[in-house]
């Protein structure tokens, strides 16, 4: 870790069209002992950059240039270089400052900017730096960067699939922000031109692609892009989508411990084939929830889920539209921790299936809006959490939801006409995550059973995040889930989209509400 | 004390002053007397220079922005403040003279750039803290907003006036620390509060 950081002599490029701002900025950072480059132009300023890649530690550049968009040097900036970025301006309406934060601006100063702002912008380098080395240190260290406990460091650091996402990622709390403004804003990015649709076959591309770097090397967007092999994709769908299954897969850490629903509830309309589940129950503790599924039906989830990719693939943007039962907002850690548990694979899961049933829902705080793939996923996340000492691989396929994999989600003995169980179980906001992660909607013929739930995965935009390469070590029981993560962000906001007209395929015979 | 012994004069020869007496007390009394007479003549001054930069911020030309860009000033920079004040100076009038071509023929009034030199203008003016000229430039602002061109011209003209008058006073300002530093003296490092001068009016920054 940097200890020597000093803000002495720190290096920044000042942009700015406004020769008067440029001399003073200059004169106000030089006071603050920084070492100043000054550009009028964003594109001198790329050059500039682009020309001594590790010449500057941060940047400032005002919103309006002539030549160039302010947020679009801000993107670029941010992409290549990935240097902190301070955005300027003489306007502070909070919907510009709100796109700075989109484009992922560490800060957004109003003009006059005042010496005390400027004193303290190398603070912003230091958080960079610190969070690069986080996530070194998470890839050789096994995820240490995810886990704040020992005793899940092994989780990831097991079986050799867990990847390394290398590359720093940004503020959390901005992170944050963009998942919560990404998809909502039509007018936000610039950068998404055109929608990219994660579909299943999609991300198990870039899962397979993820795995196949490994953890010894970092995986970045370039990387990733160039072994998915997919000539339409532009690095920078890449990035996002890395980004969010980043975080997607350290919330599943966190989350572990938190109840979750298992997606079975979803399944909870299929014949139970080979089902496994005996029981509702919860782990004490732990209230994890798994289903164990015959083969046949998480075939037919699968196969149905995947035959529906325009429709379920979607992310709607944002409506946070909750059905009563969901009205509370799920954690969304607990979200992903369903997720995970659909990655597992049926044998393995058989020993214990448990379910846990929408009526810990009841307490929950409204989802964030859901991908399609919440059924399929939801199921096999219950299923890992489930199985402890199971170690279930992930596979691209089953991030995005249960294959045929036997370990499909199957509601076996979730008997919809029993809702005693249901209400017995507590209800906590991990529960509602997992509910959430059921309200992804269902192939048609999973809709008659399945509740109505709008979820809002709102994150997982096109992307059916089912947790896979990261999970495959995931002992679910031993997570211990470390509340730094989930406290930062209120779960509603955790998915960041704003869920569009989701409807959750859940009976809600199941739910007491 | 004073005889016509101790009479002395002063001569300035190759840049030098050279006094002449026929004694020593001549020469020192002259001295002293200069020299008082020289911390007149700069307490004079610094007070002249002091009430003038109170004034500006009393009728509005100035805020506080004006009082950060003195206190940026220092040895090392003795005219960073004139400096920074001539380059707005010369951005204002570029952008007024696009603008106004922008705005002159009545059927043909590119709006869009009209608006976009207003923005310059007022983050321009806000760096030096020049109040009144960013005032105006909210209200043109406005104008251009609604597509008003008669209100566009008027702002116009009234953000030229404006800058040319603080343009002014300015200059007057610099010309009283000129004569305090040639006069052996120090500018007082006074600095002004806009907010405390002019407590009737709420600061548009704050502090």
């Amino acid at each position: 870790m940097d200890k020597g950081f000093s803000p002495v002599g720190l290096r920044v490029l000042v942009v700015d069209d406004d020769p008067t701002w440029l001399k003073i900025l200059e004169k106000m950072l030089k006071k603050c002992s920084y070492e100043v480059t000054t550009c009028g132009l964003a594109r001198e300023a790329l050059r500039l950059l682009r020309e001594r890649k590790d010449g500057y530690d941060i940047v400032i550049s005002d919103v309006n240039m002539p030549d160039m968009d302010g947020f679009k040097l801000l993107e670029h900036v941010g992409l290549e270089l990935d240097l902190p970025v301070i955005m300027m301006s003489v306007d502070g309406e909070t919907k510009r400052v709100m796109k700075g934060v989109q484009h992922g601006a560490c800060d957004y100063l109003l003009k006059p900017i005042r010496m005390k702002e400027l004193k303290i912008i190398w603070q912003h380098v230091l958080r960079k730096k610190l969070q690069e080395v986080r996530d070194i240190e998470g890839c050789y260290e096994g995820g240490a960067d995810w886990f704040t406990r020992n005793d899940e460091a092994h989780l990831l650091g097991g079986g050799g699939e867990d990847v390394s996402f290398g590359r720093k990622r940004k503020e959390f709390d901005f992170e944050k922000k963009l998942l919560l403004q990404d998809e909502s804003d039509p007018s936000s990015s610039s950068s998404k031109k055109a929608r990219v649709v994660w579909s299943f076959e999609l991300h198990q591309k870039f899962v397979n692609a993820v795995n196949q770097i490994g953890c010894d090397h970092k995986a970045g967007p370039k990387k990733i892009l160039d072994l998915m092999n997919v000539p339409w994709l532009t690095r920078e769908n890449v990035a996002s989508h890395l980004q969010k299954y980043r975080l997607y897969l350290s919330r599943l850490e966190k989350g572990k411990e938190l109840k979750c629903y298992s997606g079975g509830v979803k399944n909870m309309d299929l014949p139970p084939k080979g089902s496994e589940f005996s029981s509702v129950h919860q782990s004490p503790g732990k209230n994890s929830y798994a289903f164990s599924g015959g083969s046949s039906d998480p075939k037919q989830l699968a196969s149905s889920s995947v035959s529906d990719p325009s429709s379920d693939v979607h992310m709607p943007p944002k409506a946070k539209k909750t059905r009563v039962e969901f009205d509370p907002p799920i954690s969304s850690s607990c979200a992903f921790d369903s997720l995970l548990s659909w990655s597992d694979v049926p044998d393995p899961l058989e020993s214990k299936p448990q379910i846990l049933y929408g009526s810990s829902f009841l307490q929950q705080q409204p989802l964030p809006s859901q991908s399609p793939y919440v059924a399929n996923s939801a199921p096999t996340l219950m299923e890992q959490e489930m199985k402890p000492s199971y170690e279930t691989s992930v596979n691209a396929d089953e991030f995005l939801m249960p294959q045929d994999k036997n370990s499909t989600v199957i509601l076996q003995d979730l008997d919809l006409s029993a809702p005693s169980a249901i209400s017995s179980i507590n209800v906590t906001n991990d529960t509602e995550s997992i509910l959430r992660s059921l309200s992804w909607e269902l192939p048609e013929s999973h809709h008659s059973g399945f509740i109505d739930t709008d979820l809002d995965f709102s994150w997982l935009q096109n992307e059916h995040f089912l947790a896979n390469t990261g999970v495959q070590n995931f002992q679910l029981q031993d997570y211990s889930c470390s509340p730094s993560l989930l406290s930062e962000l209120p779960p509603h906001l955790w998915f960041g989209n704003e869920p569009d007209e989701y409807t959750l395929m859940v009976d809600h015979g199941l739910f007491i509400s | 004390l004073m005889t016509a012994k101790s009479l002395a004069s002063k001569e300035t020869v190759n840049g030098r002053c050279w006094f002449y007496s026929d004694d020593d007390d001549g020469i020192s009394v002259y001295l002293n007397r200069e020299l008082h007479a020289m911390n007149t003549v700069v307490a004079q001054l610094q007070t002249q220079f002091q009430d003038y930069l109170v004034s500006l911020y009393q009728q509005g030309f100035l805020d506080n922005q004006f009082t950060e860009l003195r206190k940026l000033q220092d040895e090392g920079t003795p005219d960073f403040v004139a400096e920074v004040v001539s380059l707005f100076f010369d951005d204002c009038s570029k952008l007024i003279n696009s603008m106004s071509r922008s705005l002159e023929r009545p059927e043909n009034v590119d709006f869009k750039q009209v608006d976009s030199g207003v923005h310059q203008l007022k983050g321009s003016s806000s760096s030096v803290g020049a109040r009144r000229v960013k005032n105006v430039c909210i209200s043109f602002k406005e104008c251009c907003d609604v597509q008003n061109r008669e209100g566009c011209l008027r702002c116009l003209q009234q953000v030229d006036y404006e800058y040319k008058m603080l343009k002014t006073k300015l200059q007057d300002l610099f010309n009283l620390e000129k004569q305090i530093v040639q006069a052996g003296g120090a500018i007082p490092q006074h600095f002004p509060s806009y907010t405390i001068l002019r407590p009737d009016i709420r600061p548009c920054l704050d502090a």
